[in-house]
């Protein structure tokens, strides 16, 4: 039987699925073990013993100096910059993107000047912006906002465009001004494409904020693991690492979920 | 003067003429039925009726008055595809002909409510009540398109224009919906323009056919010249050409020969 046709099971599946992730934690359990047979002082596989301890120590003990679980204020200091940069750029992406998709004379004016806006490397911006907004969770923010906008523009208003010419027509013809069918025919049409593009999104994100935290910041998830860095403390930043995928795992599962409960109809199109 | 009349109407895309002096008169009422080859102009021609487009030369009038040079509420339009908004319920599709026209396109209050009222109305007429909180999307294509000519006459349109509303959908279906739209003709009484490849339809349903083809044909370059209406014939009176009749008034009964020639050139 050919390999394209061969099925795995419902059991086959789970295995398959988990058989990576197995691998991985064995091949890290075996390459630890043999540097600490080597070195117990070893710090750069932490035993994954030592890395649940410390999972556990980062999540319930309160700083001693400041008397907070740093874990959470970072975890929280991080999600409102990232919800910030990622919310500005959504509203932005929204109104351009549909202004572009929609009305010919926005489209001459802006789609150029928004392909060449978007080739800037956000990162090479970031001084610039500590420059101009200081050091503070403004330019992160911006940062964040900056780096994703000019993708969101575009991938909205292309999905605009792609709307079908027969229903912005047929909307002309039951009497929608050019705002009616932007607010009732484009917009709703185009909700359920933001939610993927800022999905999409997500990771250049996740990238810009940790970037900015890395350079100048005093909390977030970023900031600790640069921190954390100079004492070789690889437990603590394997912690955070994984913290950060699993966040950002459960906003894309959310925003997926989010989708299709609030369009249904946008899951059964052809 | 007639109710639609189009004068010598030409229309080229980037130099390739489509539609070459192209002039009719249709009553109020009437129900024209257009046919012709792929590619002939018939749906350019149902743009220009429609407005969507406007022609290199010549004009059209709607009771007297030239098109003002976009789509509005005196003309419905029902495409093959994409008629229906996917994103509104069957019963806000219908609700949409009267929201649209809003400032925001949508009703709000107790408007909203005596509009989704009419809606069910016209929906229990059209035999779609059952499915009024479902998404088109869950539709058969016969209902879609049900859905999307209910749709254009809620917004009570002065002509209604059909894109090839019925070529997506099996014999059968297409059976029902001839019923349905022939009901709805008799009820409301309204200029219909309908492009079709299906001649028995064209005939069965219209009160005139037209035929768009081209009279002059160039076989070394087959996009040299456009089309026009090269016959007009009365389909209540056994499909005899309008011309023939003008020039013979006593023939009667049906007209074969013409009949096969458009067969022919379909």
């Amino acid at each position: 039987m050919r390999w394209i046709n061969r099925m795995p099971g419902r059991a086959g599946h789970a295995t398959l699925a988990a058989l990576p992730f197995v691998l991985v934690f064995l091949a890290y359990s075996a390459g630890s073990a043999a540097r600490l047979a080597e070195n117990p002082q070893d710090r750069v596989l932490p035993s994954p013993t030592t890395l649940v301890e410390t999972a556990v120590r980062l999540v319930s003990e309160p700083d001693r100096r400041s008397g907070e679980i740093l874990f959470w204020g970072d975890t929280v200091s991080s999600l409102t910059l990232l919800g910030a940069g990622v919310g500005i750029a959504a509203l932005i992406g929204l109104v351009f993107g549909l202004a572009i998709g929609l009305v010919p004379m926005i489209r001459s004016t802006f789609q150029g000047f928004v392909a060449i806006l978007s080739m800037i490397p956000p990162l090479a911006v970031l001084p610039i912006l500590f420059i101009t907004l200081g050091v503070g969770d403004t330019a992160k923010v911006a940062l964040i906002a900056i780096g994703i906008t000019p993708f969101l523009i575009r991938d909205l208003s292309a999905r605009t465009l792609e709307l079908p010419q027969e229903q912005l027509v047929k909307a002309q013809t039951l009497g929608a001004s050019t705002l009616a069918i932007s607010v009732s025919v484009a917009l709703p049409q185009i909700m359920p494409r933001l939610i993927s593009a800022v999905r999409l999104s997500l990771g250049p994100a996740w990238l810009f904020l940790i970037a900015a935290e890395a350079v100048a910041s005093d909390s977030g998830l970023g900031y600790r693991i640069f921190l954390v860095r100079r004492f070789l403390a690889m437990d603590v930043i394997l912690t955070y690492v994984a913290w950060i995928t699993v966040l950002a795992f459960l906003i894309d599962w959310g925003l997926a979920r989010l989708s299709r409960w609030l369009f249904p109809w946008a899951e059964a199109r052809a | 003067m007639s109710f639609v009349q189009v004068t010598d109407i030409f229309q080229s895309y980037g130099g390739r003429p489509i539609l070459e002096r192209v002039s009719l008169e249709a009553q109020e009422g009437e129900f024209v039925s257009i046919v012709g080859a792929s590619g002939c102009g018939k749906s350019t021609f149902l743009r220009l009726l429609l407005d969507q487009e406007r022609p290199t030369r010549g004009g059209i009038t709607v009771d007297g008055m030239p098109l003002k040079g976009e789509p509005d509420r005196s003309r419905g339009i029902v495409f093959q595809r994409y008629s229906v908004f996917p994103h509104l319920s069957v019963r806000d599709n219908i609700v949409a002909a009267e929201g649209l026209s809003r400032p925001l396109g949508r009703l709000f209050g107790s408007v909203k409510r005596a509009a989704r009222a009419r809606a069910d109305a016209a929906l229990e007429r059209i035999g779609l009540a059952h499915v009024a909180d479902q998404y088109p999307s869950a539709l058969s294509g016969g209902m879609q398109q049900r859905l999307a000519i209910a749709q254009a006459l809620a917004a009570k349109p002065r002509i209604l224009l059909l894109d090839e509303p019925f070529g997506a959908l099996d014999p059968g279906t297409r059976e029902q919906m001839h019923e349905f739209l022939k009901d709805l003709r008799t009820e409301t009484r309204m200029t219909v323009f309908m492009v079709t490849h299906d001649l028995p339809e064209a005939f069965k349903l219209g009160d005139r056919v037209l035929v768009f083809d081209k009279v002059r044909w160039d076989p070394h370059d087959p996009a040299a010249y456009g089309a026009t209406v090269t016959y007009d014939f009365d389909a209540r009176n056994g499909g005899i050409p309008f011309q023939l009749q003008h020039e013979t008034p006593a023939v009667t009964g049906p007209d074969v020969a013409g009949v096969h020639k458009i067969q022919g050139v379909t």
